[in-house]
């Protein structure tokens, strides 16, 4: 049966990828990078919002996770590309966006916006839960100080709450990496978008997407090192038994730097 | 120094000289009424005990003088001014954030659970709020962090983490952390409740020495030792009330009232 993939097609996917192929994995990058920004962004402003003591805010909040983590995502991909220049009666969504040092083309600005969106409506959700994991202790000792609430927050509350935050942060990178597929629907060519048009082409649906299955797979994989070593250092200075190697060295070396100094 | 010997603690005291003055101050959560209505003067350079059985309301009044607490009736004051709250036409409304802070960058807090923050160091945690919010030149600031975790006897914990200090090495860190924005007064919350016996010595040393020094310091405590040691005024607390205050001297030896000495028997015991 395996004997009717052609395996010399698999083996150039993987090891010998075309320059439009690099080009569609940097887009497939670059959204997911891009969108899950603006998502961590909207998604600390709303769970912020949602903290305040002003109530039309606590709503926004509320009406923006329940549009956007009630609809369906391959819904808004296509509301963001197709409705929203209609919707405000001018071009929200340009054919193409000038910044200056590059340019951008309309459907992936459209993808990483709707991709955003949606992603922020679930931030939100994480951020408050990692503020709220922090000891309400952590906030009075700030404000016993004489730190406003702001500050407070900045200093003191967020940079914890990262710790709490950057787990499920990395699995929802994990799935963004994978959801930027979606935007192939509305003309981006990305990763997915090269796989089916070569698909397409050969009819050769267990190399191509075989293949491209593979390279999604390297993408996330290369995310849970990247992941894996963030959260080990954000470990570190907290909990004194999981330093990093390199920390270990550095420690090691104390005794002997004092001893040079002349310590005794 | 001085001040402590001629502690006057009555009328004859000027007003310029009274850090605290607390009257009839009521707090309640929900429906059970926490505070009955306390009256309380600090003396500057006073060192006031509070203690009581748990549940009195001694944390929740100490609470209250920085406003960590909002008061449903009473006054407080520190140093002559009000906290939290402003005065407009006879009523009291709550003050702006802003003049709150600054109010409250003057007085110094140590919890019971010490509250250091985790992901600073030692000399990070106790320079964060003077150069964040006095905007002290850093280089500045790390010399008297450095001073300060001397005077602690923690010169060499400058760049541990909190998560690798003993508790009461990291209640010593929070008194030096709080010491580092120059208090006109000190709040101690059962500083030392929350520490293995052989280390509560430790931090009442070093109570002990700010007291000497002159500090005017408002203890709640379960120390009694310290109390009759440090305490220029003892105060006890019952059911949300000062039921007795008094020289140590005369209040561990001849409390006045009935409830006093039960506790005091319950306690010394």
């Amino acid at each position: 049966m395996l004997a009717a993939v052609d395996w010399h097609v698999v083996w150039e996917r993987l090891f010998h990828p075309d320059e439009i192929f690099l080009r569609a994995l940097l887009t497939t990058v670059y959204i997911a990078v891009a969108a899950q920004i603006l998502g961590v962004v909207l998604g600390l402003l709303a769970a912020l919002m949602r903290m305040s003591h002003l109530a039309p805010l606590r709503w926004l909040s509320g009406f923006y996770v329940l549009i956007f983590r009630g609809t369906p995502l391959l819904v808004q991909i296509f509301f963001v590309y197709y409705g929203v220049n209609l919707l405000f009666g001018f071009a929200l969504i340009p054919t193409t966006l000038d910044f200056g040092l590059f340019t951008m083309d309309g459907a992936v600005f459209a993808g990483i916006l709707a991709l955003g969106l949606n992603e922020g409506a679930y931030m939100r959700e994480i951020i408050r839960a990692g503020i709220d994991a922090i000891d309400r202790g952590q906030m009075e000792a700030a404000r016993s100080l004489g730190m406003r609430h702001g500050l407070a927050m900045r200093r003191i509350v967020l940079p914890q709450a990262a710790r709490v935050i950057v787990p499920p942060l990395g699995n929802e990178f994990n799935a963004m990496i994978k959801n930027t597929s979606l935007v192939f629907t509305i003309g981006v060519y990305e990763m997915f978008s090269d796989a089916e048009i070569h698909y397409s082409q050969t009819f050769q649906p267990v190399e191509f997407f075989g293949a491209v299955a593979i390279w999604y797979l390297v993408l996330t994989s290369v995310w849970t090192v990247i992941q894996a070593a963030i959260e080990r250092k954000l470990a570190a200075s907290e909990r004194a038994d999981e330093l990093t190697l390199w920390e270990r060295i550095v420690e090691s070396w104390t005794p002997v730097q004092a001893w040079a100094r002349g310590a005794r | 120094m001085g001040a402590r010997g001629a502690l006057v603690p009555d009328a004859a005291v000027q007003a310029a000289d009274v850090v605290v003055r607390a009257v009839d101050v009521h707090k309640r959560f929900g429906r059970l009424e926490v505070l009955k209505g306390v009256d309380l003067e600090v003396p500057r350079g006073a060192v006031v005990c509070i203690i009581g059985p748990s549940g009195s309301g001694k944390s929740t009044f100490l609470r209250c003088v920085n406003h960590l607490e909002k008061i449903d009736a009473g006054r407080i004051e520190v140093n002559g001014r009000l906290i939290g709250y402003r005065e407009r036409n006879g009523k009291l409304v709550e003050d702006s954030e802003k003049s709150i802070a600054r109010q409250r960058a003057e007085i110094g807090i140590v919890f019971q659970r010490f509250n250091l923050f985790p992901h600073m160091t030692a000399l990070e945690n106790i320079i964060e709020a003077p150069v964040h919010v006095r905007g002290v030149p850093r280089r500045d600031a790390v010399v008297g962090a450095e001073a300060l975790l001397e005077r602690v006897g923690l010169a060499d914990k400058r760049d541990v983490y909190p998560g690798k200090l003993s508790g009461g090495q990291q209640q010593r860190v929070a008194i030096a952390r709080a010491l580092a924005m120059n208090p006109t007064l000190m709040l101690f919350d059962e500083a030392t409740s929350a520490l293995d016996p052989e280390m509560i010595g430790e931090v009442l040393d070093v109570m002990k020495v700010l007291a000497r020094e002159g500090m005017t310091m408002i203890v709640v405590t379960h120390e009694m030792g310290f109390a009759r040691e440090a305490a220029d005024r003892v105060a006890m607390m019952d059911d949300g009330r000062i039921v007795e205050e008094g020289r140590p001297e005369e209040f561990f030896v001849a409390p006045k009232e009935e409830r006093t000495r039960q506790f005091l028997s319950k306690i010394l015991a």
